[in-house]
């Protein structure tokens, strides 16, 4: 496991099928997925390690992430198969600005939707 | 921790990294400068931000770069107000050429935005802090239609994805995928991390997109949102050549295939083969040959845009149009007038340049919008029905963030759709 945004966060564990965009996919007010696209629209991140194989498209997805976790509507930790570089800045800003923490890691994480998985990055 | 007091909801900065670093990375002296705070408090703030960011993306250090596009000026909530204001109450200023993407609000017709006035004053704010810090006010998306942008082999930082996949794929000038925050940490240190697509091995494509179409259809604009709507749902992040195209990929085609392509997936960079600059000269590995035959090319066109209801209102001009593609409208629309709301989107310097296309395209009834996009900020009037497109970029988001439906035709389809009220899509391939 290689942690890009180091932290421990402690929730439900939630698998996406594909790929998600914060920006245009996601509702930082209500914390769901709000792609129509997605396999998984209307499910809530908030407060649930989420892994996903990656983000996707827009860069603006940094801003939403961040202010996600401001409002307290975001994931508490993103497990990714790949390093993306605009979710670990979100989680770095909502850190420095506010000091919630949204550890970041690539890797494989076990255990089922639902199950409370722990995030030690 | 440092107590650094800035806006309403910031009340204590947390430090990325430590001024004295001691991670994986080769810093540069200068570098550790700008950590140490010995630039001022903006430049170690952006510093800061960018090394974490750059250890994450595995760059072993940080490389020049000689301009940056910003996104984050677009106001998407607090947060990026709160770390705009932070950074230029700072002192930090772009140390390099650095122009600015769309906001929310467009400038010039002040009077379209739609929106709450508590946004647009936060909107505002946000687009001030970011000129303050130097930046150029283009608020455009895409801006390699501008006179100065990058060329081949020219290192950048941009964002915006539409942007960032142009800049690599088409100028051959090479850029990460930049998110919102680190775009402007590059500007601020001129620096960035010296990985991924900044290198000629991250710029190899990995499989190839073999289009096996009709010849004639690669006239049809839609060809080319359809092969990039494609091309996102395969590569996911991975650099793919696309085969099967030729010539007739023009510079605004190839703009809609890149922005289909960032909007469906996370692309940064294609290659057409025969066609961009680094197509051939880099020795591509290619793993997998995914076939694209008419009847994938004609499902993709239906997925983006399936409505068949009644039409409300055309959008066009996402990325921002061309001036060849305002052209190519004043002529189509030349005598005519819509019935419907017409929406054309464009850069305000674009909008300059071009001489008697703004007349013609006005004369049409149609609403221009610069300095933003319809389908990011509250402009549209009332949409009962359908909107249609030719952008596969705008049929992607909009339902989600408008709630519209969208229906895709081509430019002239749109043009005949308004001025008969009724969804005509001649162009669409089937």
């Amino acid at each position: 496991m290689k942690v890009l945004v180091a932290g421990s966060a402690t929730g439900p564990l939630l698998r996406l099928g594909e790929g998600l965009s914060f920006w245009g996919g996601f509702d930082p007010a209500l914390g769901t997925i709000s792609d129509r696209a997605h396999p998984q629209f209307g499910e809530s991140l908030a407060g649930k390690v989420v892994a996903m194989p990656h983000g996707r498209g827009s860069s603006s997805s940094s801003s939403v992430l961040a202010e996600a976790l401001r409002l307290g509507t975001g994931p508490s930790a993103l497990v990714l198969d790949h390093p993306d570089s605009i979710l670990v800045i979100g989680a770095l800003v909502a850190q420095m600005l506010y000091d919630v923490s949204c550890p970041v890691v690539v890797g494989e994480i076990a255990g089922s939707d639902g199950e409370i998985v722990t995030v030690e990055g | 921790m440092a107590d650094f007091r800035v806006g309403s909801s910031v009340a204590v900065i947390v430090d990325t990294v430590s001024a004295d670093y001691v991670g994986p990375m080769r810093l540069q002296q200068h570098d550790r400068a700008a950590l140490a705070g010995e630039a001022g408090e903006g430049p170690r703030l952006a510093m800061g931000l960018l090394v974490a960011a750059a250890e994450a993306m595995g760059a072993d250090g940080l490389l020049d770069i000689s301009g940056a596009h910003i996104d984050s000026c677009l106001y998407h909530g607090q947060a990026g107000l709160d770390f705009a204001s932070l950074l230029a109450a700072a002192g930090a200023r772009v140390a390099v050429p650095t122009t600015l993407n769309v906001s929310s609000l467009d400038l010039l017709h002040p009077d379209l935005y739609r929106g709450s006035e508590a946004v647009r004053v936060a909107a505002r704010d946000q687009m001030d802090a970011y000129e303050r810090m130097g930046c150029k006010p283009t608020w455009t998306c895409a801006p390699y239609q501008l006179l100065d942008r990058p060329s081949l082999g020219e290192q950048v930082a941009w964002g915006e994805s539409n942007a960032i996949v142009f800049a690599n794929s088409v100028l051959g000038a090479r850029t990460e995928r930049y998110g919102d925050f680190l775009d402007i940490c590059c500007a601020i240190t001129g620096r960035a991390p010296a990985v991924g697509l900044h290198t000629e091995a991250g710029r190899r494509a990995s499989f190839e997109l073999a289009v096996d179409v009709p010849a004639e259809w690669g006239d049809n604009e839609l060809l080319y949102v359809a092969v990039g709507h494609i091309l996102g749902q395969v590569a996911g992040t991975r650099v793919g050549l696309i085969t099967g195209l030729d010539d007739r990929a023009t510079e605004d085609r190839l703009k809609a295939l890149g922005a289909a392509a960032a909007s469906s997936g996370a692309v940064a960079m294609f290659h057409v083969s025969g066609v961009t600059p680094e197509a051939e000269s880099i020795e591509h590995a290619i793993a997998q040959v995914v076939p694209v035959d008419r009847d994938r090319i004609a499902s993709a066109l239906a997925a983006l845009g399936p409505s068949e209801s009644d039409l409300s209102a055309v959008s066009v001009g996402t990325p921002h149009a061309s001036a060849d593609e305002l052209e190519t409208l004043a002529g189509l629309c030349a005598g005519q007038t819509t019935a419907i709301p017409f929406y054309v989107n464009t850069g305000r310097d674009v909008l300059d340049s071009v001489g008697d296309a703004v007349g013609l395209i006005e004369a049409f009834g149609a609403t221009i919008v610069t300095d933003t996009c319809t389908y990011i900020t509250p402009i549209l009037s009332d949409t009962p029905g359908a909107v249609m497109t030719n952008s596969g970029k705008w049929a992607y988001y909009a339902p989600a963030n408008l709630g519209v439906e969208v229906v895709m035709g081509t430019l002239a389809d749109c043009v005949e759709s308004a001025v008969t009220g009724r969804t005509i899509t001649r162009g669409v391939l089937s």
